[in-house]
């Protein structure tokens, strides 16, 4: 798997503009709880896409990188989710 | 057996690790804001909901465009220069520079909005509203602040790698410096890409 072409790069950037078109359609329709799950799950595809083209993760051959970048995501999903949770069923004490 | 080639990739890859392990840190500074602000966004649902619709959703999209689309000019400069096209690079620099300075100045305007109708930390406006868009707007400025921080030293290093590229110390041989910074310029561009449903999408 080689770097994009000129036109493999114009790919990626419309797919990140329509990605941004649907969220923000997504938002403005009266969803509830349901927006928020669709527009984080927007915003991680968009960051896959970034992250694996334009930072080139998708050829990257050091393994050092390609663990490293799994493994602080996983840190992030730990610390912010045990401590959001712990948060929620403290129960205001 | 070609140790100058050899060693320069080498550098280069341990460039790009370390590269890596700093944006590791950068990843966990946003990190522990996005938590705050998840934490507070649970504690004060309706405050946070009532400040959210202060915010133009146009211009948080048009931001958004500007920033993917300035990702989309460093992508391509990145590539130009790997394939010896530096003149062409470099043009693809500047158009990254000019778009940075437009998301910055939306953002200027923004916040000079915000400010005008006394909705920055420390107003007596905004203490009327109560603690919780207080909160709100105190995470806002962080948050975008310290992200246009970024934006800035962003431009800024991407200014001293053309400067670089002019003196031919950065070409196709020893692209590291602009790869790097480069890598740099996407973090930013992802850091956005959270922040905008946070602030201006979610209700």
């Amino acid at each position: 798997m080689g770097e994009l072409s000129f036109h493999g790069y114009i790919a990626v950037w419309a797919s990140l503009l329509a990605l941004t078109a649907i969220t923000v359609t997504a938002a403005s329709l009266d969803l509830g709880a349901a927006a928020i799950a669709i527009v984080l799950a927007v915003a991680a595809a968009k960051s896959s896409l970034v992250l694996l083209y334009f930072m080139h993760l998708r050829e990257e051959k050091r393994v050092i990188i390609k663990v490293l970048v799994p493994l602080v995501i996983a840190l992030l999903a730990v610390f912010i989710g045990l401590t959001y949770t712990d948060v929620l069923y403290r129960g205001g004490g | 057996m070609s140790g100058a080639g050899t060693r320069g990739r080498v550098d280069g890859d341990r460039g790009r690790i370390g590269m890596w392990l700093f944006m590791s840190t950068e990843a966990l500074l946003f990190g522990g804001l996005f938590l705050l602000y998840a934490v507070y966004r649970w504690r004060f649902p309706a405050p946070f909901h009532e400040a959210s619709l202060e915010l133009s959703r146009t211009l948080g999209a048009l931001n958004t465009v500007v920033l993917i689309t300035s990702s989309l000019a460093v992508a391509l400069a990145v590539r130009e220069l790997r394939e010896g096209r530096a003149a062409l690079a470099r043009r693809y620099l500047w158009a990254m520079i000019a778009f940075g300075c437009c998301f910055l100045a939306i953002k200027a305007y923004e916040w000079g909005e915000k400010i005008g109708r006394g909705l920055y930390p420390g107003a007596a406006a905004l203490a009327a509203r109560g603690p919780g868009q207080t909160l709100y707007f105190g995470l806002y400025f962080t948050m975008t602040g310290l992200h246009a921080l970024h934006v800035i030293v962003g431009m800024s290093v991407i200014g001293w790698v053309l400067a670089l590229m002019a003196g031919g110390r950065v070409d196709a041989e020893r692209p590291i410096k602009l790869e790097n910074a480069g890598l740099f310029w996407h973090l930013v561009d992802i850091v956005w890409i959270f922040l905008f449903p946070l602030f201006y999408l979610i209700t």
